[in-house]
């Protein structure tokens, strides 16, 4: 269980980078993140916002039309 | 040029003030900081609007035979022609504000002001705010005045120089 959810869904790029960094530099590091999102672009930019940020992904599913990353704060 | 901490710059030169031209400079700037760069846009010529106050963006399919705008199921342009009778203009922009909408598109407002939230610097170029006659008191908080030197200065310690 992530420490926090963020639903993204609905909402278009850049919007679900945006709010994921926002919620993100909320927690202490080491903390996660649970971002759901809709945007099939999100695949690409959650894994490219990681390797340039270094907030790791650390689980990646999908589940119908919806997108879920946990991140985890860089530590 | 990478800073001490390792960070990375983006410049971007805005030139355009319409609707569509309005989003690249902020998706662009605000997943950049979001990314942890820094971020400065040089707002030059009709890029002013989109520091005004109250931008009232428009757009127009004048000029822009690539405008196709989903209808019926297919894609439709606009002949130059129609442009010339009144309330085209005004449709096109009404239609796009609503498609953005429909497809949870931030306005452009909402971007702006994550931009301003998250740091990107916002120099407006004093020579066209001379030309156009416009004062800081028609732009919104947050942002300084500069020139040509000014953005060099920024162009020349940054990875990622963008002319939109």
């Amino acid at each position: 269980m992530a420490d926090q959810i963020l639903d993204a869904k609905g909402l278009n790029c850049p919007l679900p980078i945006l709010k994921a960094k926002k919620a993100i530099t909320a927690l202490p590091a080491g903390g996660t993140l649970e971002v759901l999102a809709t945007d099939p672009g999100a695949v690409k930019d959650f894994a490219a916002f990681s390797r340039t940020t270094g907030h790791e992904i650390v689980e990646q599913t999908i589940e119908g039309n919806v997108y879920r990353f946990v991140l985890r704060r860089k530590g | 040029m990478a800073d001490d901490s390792g960070t990375k710059s983006l410049s971007i030169i805005v030139t355009k003030g319409t609707l569509d031209w309005a989003y690249p400079p902020m998706i662009l700037s605000t997943t950049a900081a979001a990314m942890g760069l820094n971020v400065t846009l040089f707002f030059t010529f009709y890029g002013l609007t989109l520091l005004l106050k109250d931008p009232k963006l428009r757009m127009s399919p004048l000029g822009n035979p690539a405008m196709k705008m989903p209808m019926m199921g297919g894609h439709m342009g606009m002949p130059n022609l129609m442009s010339m009778i009144p309330g085209v203009d005004s449709g096109a922009t009404a239609m796009m504000r609503d498609m953005m909408k429909k497809k949870g598109v931030a306005s452009f407002e909402e971007l702006r002001s994550l931009a301003l939230e998250s740091d990107v610097r916002m120099i407006a170029c004093q020579m066209t705010m001379d030309l156009f006659e416009y004062t800081l008191d028609d732009m919104i908080p947050g942002i300084e005045l500069g020139g040509a030197a000014t953005y060099i200065e920024v162009a020349t310690q940054s990875e990622i120089n963008l002319f939109i």
